[in-house]
């Protein structure tokens, strides 16, 4: 059970070798997670990253699950539920492709593909995890989203497009779940420097897996609905979102 | 019987989870449940919700209403015993016991607590230095198990007794009890208070006089610093021997006033609560020998403001209780000076000698010292502080109180209760399924049933 400080024991991991996933249950372990469940498609990665907990007195299990086809995501809650056993305080959703725009703008296939892993698939997890932490009377949703999906932009609109989806499909599971002793808690964060982006040129205001725990582990706490990282970016785009299309396309990252 | 699906959580409103709500009219109704209820979902009782964190809600699982449970039996003039259902109120009892010149044997700093959550967390009050905790008033106890009914006495079953007081309700449900009374010969309290310019002061006067009294307690500034760390004011007294008022309107009907809606979040902070510290400091008079007082005054000064709790905000409070033994008492300072240097913002805090601890393994009083402080949540650094303290207690053989707890370190649980084996062999023995649970089991596993 998580504490009154909203520090939770127990924890499913969608996206089991995200960076910033594992930095946020990096930060959760120094508090009271001990039962995690690492959910992801390389066997071997997320073997590693079961290993590194493991050396921290946390108990991970890894469940197999491809992102890219929709039909397994129910097959996936349904095993990460089971494989922890007890309660889940928290999902966190951290399931994403960036993809490469350039290859992707006439590839009805690979479009296809981005939305099933960065809309479809997160969506449809969620709607398993939401009937099973109802069930259980409590739970915190972690979605991370991304300022990109507030407004689209050339150089990666497939991605911000299909983080939009995920961002308001989060906005009213949220609002579905007010009184039922299940919270969530969505995510945006700007550019940020993983193994994802490593090929891309850092765009302004770029953060890193371990402060975008920051912000989620904070945002967890004080039960903040939408949090964003680094926290500025909440009033850069308020201003970016209504900029004139002219001036938009003119703005760098 | 009743049922309904809501959202609850303890006094300190910081963990709100959605449970069924059961509310049994009869001990074969409640029999019946316990038998019908699957064991992976739980079951707990709850009664007025005073406890701060966790331990009578269930996440997804059944609570236990017993509302219905509220016959009071006659006195018996031979040994003052009455028996009570487990959904009285303390202040139902003494508006019921009080005309007849009775007070009950224990009473914590509020009245709104049921006979059965005062068994199920084994409470303490002022004079505990002098008559132990709740449980060694009590004669015999109507449990209802998941194996079935039966009536407990010290004799009948001394482990599932002592496992029962202070237990958390992770024995059975508790649906009436046995307990003996203190006759009184007036509802008045005489009382001395002193003040005192530090803690150190405040100590000394403690282990000085407190063997005078039968009531004694501390209240003690946190947020000072210094010369005048943890100056405060105590307050010790017995019944008066003689009654100058009319026995009937011993008690206020209600709270006097009420918070009618949940405070924006901060009203409590630093610069109001010292505020109100010094002001409370500055009150109270220098000494103040055989005072008269009435008993809501002097030991129920919590029932004067309904819904106290909303003035914490949205967020809630967590109150941090715990108990150190004499050789440990340096501990107390501590406490406080960490606090204070952490800037948390802290109320009065209470403290209190504790006599000898009762055999119950999940009991909280032990011999020496206690502390109580209720702490906003909020400021990013209490969980790490409160953590640290946890590890300072359990390293000199203290204990935090369970009733209180709502972010205890599960990992000390077996050092601060070393009885910890022996109450989760008599929790198996009468539930072997283990139905019996609550988020505070969850949370610490008191039952052992997560294989670490």
């Amino acid at each position: 059970m998580r504490d009154a400080f909203g520090q939770p024991q127990t924890a499913i991991l969608f996206g089991g070798t995200s960076a910033i996933g594992l930095a946020i249950v990096d930060r959760l372990v120094d508090a009271r997670l001990r039962h995690v469940v690492l959910v992801g498609r390389n066997a071997t990665a997320l073997e590693d990253a079961a290993a590194a907990l493991h050396s921290r007195s946390v108990t991970a299990t890894v469940v197999l699950a491809d992102a890219a086809d929709g039909a397994t995501a129910r097959g996936a809650v349904d095993q990460a539920f089971a494989a922890l056993g007890t309660p889940c305080d928290l999902v966190i959703m951290a399931v994403g492709l960036l993809g490469d725009q350039s290859k992707d703008d006439d590839d009805p296939d690979r479009t296809a593909t981005m939305f099933t892993v960065n809309t479809a698939w997160p969506a449809a997890v969620l709607a398993g995890c939401r009937a099973a932490l109802v069930a259980q009377g409590t739970g915190q949703i972690v979605v991370l989203s991304s300022v990109a999906a507030l407004r689209t932009r050339r150089a990666n609109y497939t991605y911000g497009a299909g983080k939009q989806g995920l961002d308001g499909f989060t906005l009213g599971l949220a609002e579905s779940l007010r009184g039922t002793g299940v919270t969530v808690h969505l995510i945006r964060p700007g550019f940020v420097t993983t193994k994802m982006t490593e090929h891309l040129k850092a765009a302004p205001f770029s953060t890193t897996a371990p402060a975008v725990a920051d912000v989620t582990v904070a945002a967890i706490a004080k039960g903040a609905p939408v949090a964003y990282a680094p926290g500025i970016l909440r009033y850069v785009f308020l201003v970016l979102r209504h900029l004139p299309s002219a001036l938009w396309r003119k703005i760098p990252g | 019987m009743a049922e309904s699906t809501e959202l609850l959580s303890g006094w300190g409103r910081t963990m709100a989870v959605r449970s069924h709500r059961v509310t049994p009219r009869t001990t074969e109704e409640l029999t019946e449940l316990l038998a019908e209820r699957a064991p992976n979902h739980g079951v707990i009782a709850r009664g007025l919700g005073r406890s701060y964190g966790d331990p009578a809600q269930v996440a997804g699982g059944t609570v236990v209403d017993l509302s219905a449970f509220t016959t009071i039996s006659a006195i018996d003039a031979r040994t003052h015993a009455v028996t009570v259902g487990a959904g009285v109120s303390i202040d139902t009892l003494l508006h019921h016991i009080l005309p007849l010149g009775y007070f009950v044997p224990v009473t914590p700093g509020t009245r709104q607590v049921t006979i059965g959550g005062a068994i199920a967390a084994d409470i303490h009050g002022k004079n505990h230095h002098v008559d132990g905790s709740f449980a060694n008033h009590v004669v015999s106890m109507d449990l209802v198990t998941p194996i079935g009914p039966m009536t407990v006495t010290r004799a009948s079953d001394p482990d599932l007794f002592w496992a029962t007081a202070g237990g958390m309700g992770l024995t059975g449900i508790l649906t009436a009890a046995t307990i003996t009374l203190l006759p009184i010969s007036s509802t008045l309290v005489s009382v001395d208070t002193t003040r005192h310019r530090n803690l150190d002061e405040v100590m000394a006067a403690m282990v000085d006089g407190d063997h005078r009294y039968r009531y004694s307690v501390a209240w003690v500034d946190c947020m000072t610093s210094g010369a005048t760390m943890g100056r405060g004011v105590l307050t010790r007294g017995d019944h008066a021997p003689s009654d100058a008022g009319s026995r009937a309107n011993a008690l206020p009907a209600g709270a006097a006033v009420a918070v009618p809606f949940n405070a924006p979040p901060g009203l409590l902070n630093r610069l109001s609560i010292t505020a109100f510290n010094e002001a409370w400091y500055r009150k109270a008079p220098k000494e103040r020998l055989g005072g008269i007082e009435s008993i809501s005054t002097f030991f129920h000064p919590l029932d004067g403001v309904a819904n106290w709790n909303r003035l914490y905000g949205p967020r809630g409070f967590v109150q941090y209780q715990f108990a150190v033994p004499d050789a440990a008492s340096a501990t107390v300072a501590t406490a406080i000076e960490r606090l204070a240097a952490s800037k948390v913002p802290s109320f009065l805090a209470v403290l209190k000698r504790f006599g000898e601890g009762d055999p119950g393994p999940l009991s909280f009083p032990t011999a020496g010292w206690t502390l109580a402080l209720d702490l906003p949540v909020g400021p990013p650094a209490l969980p790490a502080v409160l953590d640290d303290l946890d590890d300072l207690v359990a390293g000199v053989g203290g204990r935090i109180y369970l009733a209180k707890d709502a972010r205890c370190n599960p990992a000390h649980l077996e050092t601060m209760y070393p009885a910890l084996s022996a109450f989760r062999s008599v929790a198996d023995r009468v539930d072997p399924e283990r139905l019996l649970t609550s988020d505070l089991d969850r949370r610490l596993n008191l039952r052992g049933s997560r294989h670490a």
